[in-house]
This record gives C-alpha cells, sequence and structure tokens, in this order.
C-alpha cells in the first residue's frame, strides 16, 4: 500500500494551540511523524531582559493561561534565591494553597477536554461544571479565575480571611465526592476503559530517555515529581503521595490525574489547618544582586524550569524558561508510532498541550463610589469600540460593507 | 549508591583533580560545575553513566558579551542538580550535541542555534525551533547586540 502524508496543523480544529503533526501514513497506521513548533513562540525571555523583576514577573504569569501561577512562582523562587529573601510562613502557606487549587483547575480542565476527545461529552460537562467551583474560589481568593497575581518578590500580595478559608475547606469535601464518581467511571465504566487503554503507548524506558514528565511520565511507572524530590516551598512539610500507575497509556494518564486531584485535596486540608498568623511578605529590594538561581516547580503538566541570572541592577541578565509541554512533545512522536490515526488527537490530548482559556464574561462594575452598578454587555462593547478608535481602529466602516455583501447575497 | 551533594563534589575532584576550586555548592541540591571545554565531553559522560544523573532538565545558553556560555542542567531522580557550565568562544561559536546521551534534549539545542546562534556539531537534520521558517539569517535573538525590529527590516527588503 502507498504512503499517504497527512498535515494535522498549525491550525487544525483537533488542537488548541498551534503545532504541526506531519503524519506518513501506511494504510490507516501512523508509520512517521515530523513535528514542527515555535508557531506560539512570543520572545517572552528576551522580553524579560528589557524589563524589571517585577514587571518580568507579571509578563512570565502569562506564558500559560491555565499554569500561570506556576510560572511566576518558579520564576520568583529563583529571584528570591539570589536576593537571599527569607519568605514568611504565611505567604508561602497562601502560595502552595494556590498552587494546589491552579492544579485542580488544570486537571478537572483536561478530564473534560479528555472526554470531549473521545466523544464522551457528558464527562466534558460534568468535569467543567465541577471546575467553575475551583474557579469561584481562585477569584474569591485572588480576584482572578486565571493569571492570579497573587505572587510578589518575597511573598504574596493578598492575605486570606478565617470565611475564605472555611469556604476552601468546605469545598474539598464536594470535590472529593465528585472526584470519587469519576474515579468510579474511570476504573468500571468498560467503554471508557476500552476506548483508552493501550492508546499512545510509552513504555518506562522511552518515558526516561525523551525526557517525559509530569502526569505523561507517571503513568508509565516513573516517579519523578519535583514537589517530592526537591522540595520547594511548604512541600518539604507536607504529606501527601507520589502517584504513579503501571498503564503507560492514555487511560493510565486519567487515572494518574484523577487520583493526584484527591492528593491535592489532601494538601489543601493541611494548609487551611496549619495556616499561621504573620505577615505575608517581606519587603524585596528592587536592584538584585549579581547571581544566579535554577528553579524546579511541578506544574499540572510537568516540572516547569527557570532559570535567572541576575547583574546587580534592577533588570534580569537572562532568564530561560522550560515549561513541560516542550518536554512531553519529544515523547508524543514516540506514543503516535504504530498507533492509528483516529487516535491522534486523544494521545495528543492525554500530555495536556497547554493552552489559554482566558476568555470569559465577567461582571464589570461601574464604582461611583459605594455606590456600584453593572456595566451592560452593550455599553462595555460600546466602550471598546470608542476605544479602539481613539487609537486609530474603525473596523465600523467595514462591518457595514459585511452587511450589505450579507444582503446581496441572500437577495 | 545514595548520593550527597559532598559526594558528588568528592567524586567528581577524585576523579577530575583540576574540577578542584570549581564546584559550588549553593544551596542543597544545586551544584554549579564549571567545566573545562577540552575535558567536558569526560565529565559529562561521568554525571550521565556513573554517576545517576539521567534528567536533562534543559539546556541554557548565555551571551556573556566577549563569551557564550552554555549550562546543562543535569537532575538525579532524587532531587539533586549539577548545572553544568562550558565556555563556548564568540570567534567560533562551535560546541557538539548531547543527543546521544538525551534524544529528547536535541530541541534545547535546537534553541540554542535558533537564538545564540550557536553551531551545535552533531545535530540530526530536522525542523528549526523555535524561529519562524522566513526568518532572516544571522539573526539572532538572545545575543546582547541584537536589536529588535532588525529582522523586519531585512524581511521586508527581502520581499
Amino acid at each position: 500500500m502507498s504512503k499517504v502524508t497527512i498535515p494535522i496543523g498549525p491550525q487544525h480544529p483537533a488542537l488548541k494551540e498551534p503545532a504541526r503533526f506531519c503524519l506518513t501514513l501506511n494504510g490507516e497506521k501512523i508509520y512517521e511523524i515530523d513535528l514542527r513548533l515555535g508557531y506560539n513562540h512570543r520572545g517572552i525571555e528576551k522580553a524579560c531582559e528589557e524589563r524589571t523583576y517585577i514587571q518580568a514577573m507579571y509578563l512570565v504569569e502569562r506564558v500559560c493561561g491555565i499554569c500561570s501561577h506556576s510560572h511566576s512562582t518558579a520564576f520568583i523562587q529563583a529571584v528570591e534565591e539570589i536576593a537571599g529573601l527569607q519568605l514568611p510562613r504565611r505567604g508561602l502557606y497562601i502560595r502552595t494553597l494556590i498552587a494546589e487549587l491552579e492544579r485542580i483547575h488544570s486537571h478537572l480542565l483536561w478530564l473534560g477536554v479528555a472526554g470531549h476527545e473521545v466523544g464522551f461529552d457528558t464527562l466534558l460537562m460534568y468535569a467543567w461544571r465541577d471546575r467553575e467551583l475551583v474557579m469561584d474560589i481562585l477569584a474569591d481568593l485572588t480576584g482572578n479565575r486565571v493569571n492570579y497575581g497573587i505572587n510578589t518578590i518575597g511573598g504574596v500580595r493578598r492575605d486570606v480571611t478565617p470565611r475564605q478559608i472555611e469556604r476552601v475547606t468546605k469545598a474539598m469535601d464536594t470535590f472529593e465526592e465528585r472526584t470519587k464518581y469519576y474515579v468510579q467511571v474511570a476504573t468500571e465504566e468498560s467503554t471508557l476503559i476500552a476506548r483508552l487503554s493501550n492508546v499512545g503507548k510509552l513504555c518506562y524506558d522511552d518515558a526516561m530517555r525523551l525526557g517525559a514528565i509530569g502526569p505523561t511520565a507517571r503513568a508509565c511507572g516513573l516517579e519523578r515529581d519535583a514537589r517530592k524530590a526537591d522540595p520547594y516551598g511548604l512541600y518539604g512539610e507536607l504529606d501527601f503521595k507520589v502517584i504513579t500507575d503501571k498503564h503507560s497509556d492514555v487511560y493510565g494518564r486519567a487515572v494518574v490525574r484523577l487520583l493526584e486531584l484527591m492528593e491535592s485535596y489532601r494538601i489543601i486540608r493541611q494548609l487551611c489547618k496549619g495556616m499561621p498568623e504573620g505577615p505575608i511578605a517581606v519587603k524585596a529590594p528592587r536592584k538584585i544582586p549579581a547571581g544566579e538561581a535554577l528553579s524546579r516547580y511541578e506544574a499540572p503538566r510537568g516540572e516547569d524550569v527557570h532559570y535567572v541570572r541576575g547583574n546587580g541592577t534592577d533588570k534580569p541578565e537572562r532568564v530561560k524558561i522550560r515549561a513541560p509541554t516542550l518536554a512531553n512533545l519529544q515523547a508524543v512522536a514516540k506514543m503516535l508510532e504504530d498507533n492509528y490515526l483516529a487516535d491522534t488527537t486523544i494521545v495528543i490530548a492525554a500530555i495536556d498541550p497547554c493552552f489559554s482559556c482566558t476568555d470569559r464574561a465577567v461582571l464589570l462594575k461601574k464604582s461611583r463610589r459605594r455606590n456600584e452598578e453593572p456595566v451592560l454587555w452593550n455599553s462595555l462593547r460600546d466602550y471598546g469600540i470608542a476605544w479602539h478608535r481613539k487609537q486609530g481602529l474603525d473596523f465600523g466602516d467595514m462591518n457595514r460593507r459585511f452587511g450589505r455583501m450579507m444582503e446581496r447575497s441572500s437577495r | 549508591m545514595m548520593w550527597t551533594e559532598e559526594k558528588i563534589q568528592q567524586e567528581l575532584t577524585g576523579k577530575f583533580a583540576f574540577l578542584d576550586g570549581k564546584i559550588k555548592l549553593q544551596r542543597p541540591r544545586r551544584l554549579w560545575v564549571d567545566a573545562p571545554a577540552e575535558h567536558f565531553d569526560a565529565i559529562f559522560s561521568h554525571l550521565v553513566r556513573q554517576m545517576d544523573f539521567p534528567v536533562l532538565l534543559t539546556i541554557t545558553g548565555l551571551d556573556e558579551t566577549s563569551q557564550f556560555c552554555v549550562i546543562y542542567h543535569l537532575a538525579q531522580l532524587e532531587g539533586i542538580v549539577c548545572n553544568l557550565k562550558v565556555v563556548v568562544p564568540k570567534d567560533n561559536p562551535t560546541w557538539k550535541s548531547v543527543g546521544t546521551f538525551f534524544p529528547g534534549g536535541i530541541i534545547y539545542e535546537r534553541e540554542l542555534v535558533d537564538l545564540l546562534g550557536l553551531k551545535i556539531e552533531g545535530l540530526p537534520p530536522g525542523n528549526r525551533y523555535p524561529l519562524p521558517d522566513d526568518w532572516p539569517d544571522g539573526q539572532f535573538p538572545l545575543r546582547k547586540d541584537w536589536k529588535r525590529g532588525g529582522e523586519a527590516a531585512i524581511k521586508e527588503k527581502a520581499s
């Protein structure tokens, strides 16, 4: 049978982010993979060199729309090491609390996406319903659903109240109950097991050789978790298990993430219970001394690695960021080899490649001292149009022409 | 064998006497080693094959104005990180690939090629990363003397 090459991406409905997988097929099976990345390269490392540490922190937070806290924490951990800052305990507790809430948000998001990719949209609806709960908690604690902006060099920017802690603890009961149900679905629902088992196989040795990380590696029985191996923040004092699985396929990756959710709930309970009183941040100098540091952080998708070099000024000399997807994409090529073309989307989705989810309706309030009034959608739209017009961009004319064109074609 | 930071330092200086005074323990689990370029292969291979460093976290490339510096962030599964630094001269920015040890590390080497303009010997043929295909030759954004916008002017001229 002659070989056929099918390009998937850079823009493709099955991919949430631009990347090009050129698949050469032998019948229905994938024979060869050619991977092209870099479509989302925004030059953030270079941009950091032109910004102060605080500005760079907010920029780094925007490396990813979902693991935003992961990247900003990984970055400032390195900066804090160079500056020799000792963080107050309460600050560390809050930072770790947000980190684990972010993991819940990311894993539930993945569960929904995975359900959708295999045509199990009920799971998508359930998982994303629950994800809303954690998004609400994050918005309650930080003011934002994503890109929380809670970190600052030397600690965190916002304190939490006892009422908020109570709400978080209470929500964990709901999460635990619902996650138990998902674990039951994953281990008992035969269609789901049949669809995910033996898909995207990656053996222990290949995971090790290709540098797979995060749940992708742990589902191959590889115990790699920076929280345990190289503890940062509070993780050295917390009681939690590193979840591994021996299935080495997409099914194993789902099981690992679900059980990791249960561990995150345990961690959050410990944090809420043991939260000490005290300050939440120490004052950090504007100029960071010359020096370098390497920081590791276990993000929901795998390990974030940040290297920072300071030169004694208020701007970093070099910032290097290694996000988990880059490490895991090397393993994807191996997973796809000799697999069916129809499995491509779930295999790619199973490493949880990163995409932004910042689009969402918000309730904006016009503040007139204490008399707050909601901004209506139409007035927000008008404000947007007027703002763009002020910048010299007027889409009105184009819209009118488009309207006339549509009218003509419908006649 | 259970490695500690001290044992790693002793093993390295015992095996490679010239590393004496070139190893810094910055904090628990963080070792920084300055490797002379001519002995890089031996040290790297010893760390990976004999001293249980099976993980390459990433490779960082730096422009230190007068020279380039490449840092290999190697890790043990138990958590100790050895940051192996090597200097690459500016007048001949050629270095070698560690793809035989870490096939997953090739993508980090492609970053060195695209962003700093290093030539990596032994890099297998493949797509560039991370810059676009129409990025002009000789423009390396992470070099300190590179100015933003230069590449746009070149592209415009070419078209």
